[in-house]
């Protein structure tokens, strides 16, 4: 419910970070690990001392200690009581001053309901699979009716399934109890499916702050845009719908076929790990692929980086060591490239 | 599952019974050395069965047990008070734990003859011993327990609202009850090894005390008797306590 704002905050790695969390909103702290992300959470449930301030809806909750802020936590680890069983983990936090044993028992079966574990209620933690641990975690963190609700990477245990479907629980539940929640992950994937805004932490600080499309398309500065994966970003001249959820898009003397079923494309943006490089021309269908000539050879960390300039465009795709050897590419030499249709982002906004 | 029981049942009594029926027959055939000096062990249960009838080790054994079960009580309970206090604040742990680690090794018996002369020869002296030998091993588990917790348990039960008190009584003690747990096991047995040694030196009556009475009767039928009844309460304690354990965690561990 409140907007949560840091000031000036220093702790460890974190170095004067500034940053407004805004009322409801799902803010995604995204950034590699050791980057301060679990610092900034444990400063606003107020679990470690700092210096600078937090604020709660404009009131300094620098001297509240953490059980009075009303701060729901999800810990990476989930951290259930194992000498608790599911019910007496969610109960934990149920006030028993302030409620009578029926109050209590009724917002327990509420909140079990809510995470779908009714039926778990008597196991202990040792028994539940990843994904129910992390719903009963979730459900004891709610029972205090946080105002903000943290969550350490919940879903980095799970298979990629399970999270994906908790994923979509976790925002349908923000909106459902209207309560500001904030979620780190060192995943940009995961950022940009659950996100409302995605805050960009690099070594402390905070580099960028923006919608999950603002940030992939208008990447603040050259660490952002490393970080997240270094796209290639183009711009469109016309767009034509072709029906069926396509579009083609003229970007710089390329028609390039984009899956889209919505308004008129400003952008387009495609990861240089998505953009396939060939010394042949490849077989199959002309659809996104394109003719082009290497302009520059540099090495990433564990891939090797090709510009490739293709029409009026700079790409930049990038291939692993092996297959680099195999290309025997140099700069000058003619080269295809194949544009991973599913992998297209397109941006709408004619604003930005 | 279940036809396996006998066999484990077999292979729990049968080894003893095994040594208890090469023992009669060594010393039947006086093949180690006389009877008088090695009795059989039918004469071992007969005499047991002469000082149980005529109250002699009832009484003895009363005296020890009385003195055990205070002397032990009193001391883990006041391990554990000292430890969760050591455990749970860590200024108070640094200021005890030098204190305490120069005072942890001294064996229990050591202390008998400073104890002798502070406290003198009455029933104090056994139940301090006792005392002394629980306090330190059972501080040392409650610290140690207390201390291994994650913190990160804490930490979510203070993101949940408790209190400092409330934490450490529904979080911290249960989860480093297994650690007091072995603490108070291997004390349990340790605190009959040494009344039966602090009897023998001081204290005239109890099981050593008997022990010392029938050496100097040469009677080592008795001495056997006591000795048996030595083991099979270290062993009961030792077990009783691993049971507990076993029933308050066996369901989350």
């Amino acid at each position: 419910m409140p907007t949560i704002e840091l000031i000036n905050i220093n702790k460890y790695v974190c170095c004067g970070v500034n940053l407004k969390i805004r009322d409801k909103e799902l803010l995604v702290l995204l950034g590699p690990n050791g980057s301060g992300k679990t610092t900034l959470l444990n400063i606003i449930a107020g679990l470690t001392d700092y210096r600078g301030s937090v604020l709660f809806d404009g009131r300094a909750m620098d001297n509240m200690p953490a059980r009075t802020r009303r701060v729901g936590y999800l810990f990476q680890d989930l951290v259930l009581f194992p000498h608790l069983d599911v019910a007496a983990n969610i109960a934990y936090g149920l006030r028993t001053d302030q409620q009578t044993a029926g109050q209590r028992e009724s917002r327990l079966n509420e909140l079990l309901e809510m995470v779908k574990i009714g039926h778990l209620s008597s196991r202990y933690p040792k028994h539940l699979s990843g994904g129910e641990k992390q719903r009963a975690a979730l459900a004891r963190a709610l029972a205090v009716s946080p105002e903000v609700l943290l969550l350490d990477e919940p879903l980095s245990s799970l298979d990629t399934q399970t999270a994906k479907y908790l994923r979509t629980e976790l925002k349908q539940l923000q909106q459902k109890l209207k309560i500001t929640m904030v979620y780190v992950t060192h995943d940009l994937q995961e950022a940009e499916e659950i996100a409302d805004r995605i805050a960009i932490l690099q070594d402390g600080r905070v580099e960028q702050v923006g919608r999950p499309e603002e940030v992939f398309f208008h990447p603040e500065n050259e660490k952002v845009s490393e970080f997240i994966g270094a796209p290639n970003i183009l711009h469109c001249d016309y767009c034509q719908s072709l029906g069926h959820g396509v579009m083609e898009v003229g970007c710089g003397g390329l028609s390039i076929i984009v899956p889209h079923d919505g308004n008129s494309i400003q952008k387009i943006a495609l990861l240089p790990r998505d953009v396939y490089v060939s010394d042949v021309r490849p077989p199959g269908p002309e659809v996104n692929r394109f003719r082009g000539t290497v302009t520059g050879i540099r090495n990433a960390d564990d891939a090797i980086r090709i510009e490739v300039k293709a029409g009026d465009n700079q790409l930049l795709a990038e291939i692993p060591h092996h297959i680099f050897d195999e290309l025997n590419l140099t700069i000058g030499k003619e080269v295809f490239l194949i544009l991973k249709l599913r992998r297209i982002r397109v941006y709408e906004n004619k604003d930005l | 599952m279940k036809e396996l029981k006998p066999t484990k049942w077999a292979w729990g009594i049968l080894p003893v019974a095994i040594f208890l029926a090469i023992w009669e027959i060594v010393a039947r055939l006086s093949i180690v050395s006389e009877q008088f000096f090695f009795p059989p062990f039918s004469t071992v249960i007969q005499e047991f069965y002469y000082l149980t009838a005529n109250g002699v080790l009832g009484t003895n054994f009363l005296s020890s047990l009385s003195r055990v079960l205070i002397g032990f009580c009193a001391g883990s309970i006041a391990g554990i008070a000292v430890g969760i206090i050591m455990g749970w604040r860590d200024t108070i742990n640094k200021a005890l734990n030098p204190i305490v680690s120069l005072i942890y090794p001294i064996p229990a018996l050591g202390w008998l003859p400073l104890l002798m002369l502070w406290i003198g020869i009455n029933e104090m002296l056994p139940i301090t011993i006792i005392f002394i030998c629980s306090f330190f091993p059972v501080l040392y588990n409650t610290v140690t327990g207390i201390r291994n917790v994650d913190r990160d348990y804490i930490q979510v039960a203070r993101t949940l609202g408790a209190s400092d008190v409330k934490i450490l009584a529904t979080v911290v003690m249960p989860l480093a009850l297994p650690n007091i747990f072995t603490g108070l096991r291997l004390e349990a047995g340790m605190a009959w090894r040494v009344i039966i040694a602090a009897e023998m030196v001081a204290i005239p009556t109890g099981i050593g005390a008997l022990m010392m009475k029938a050496e100097s009767l040469i009677r080592i039928d008795i001495i056997i008797v006591c000795l048996i009844v030595l083991s099979v309460m270290c062993l009961a304690f030792e077990k009783l306590f691993a049971y507990l354990e076993a029933k308050i965690t066996t369901k989350w561990k």
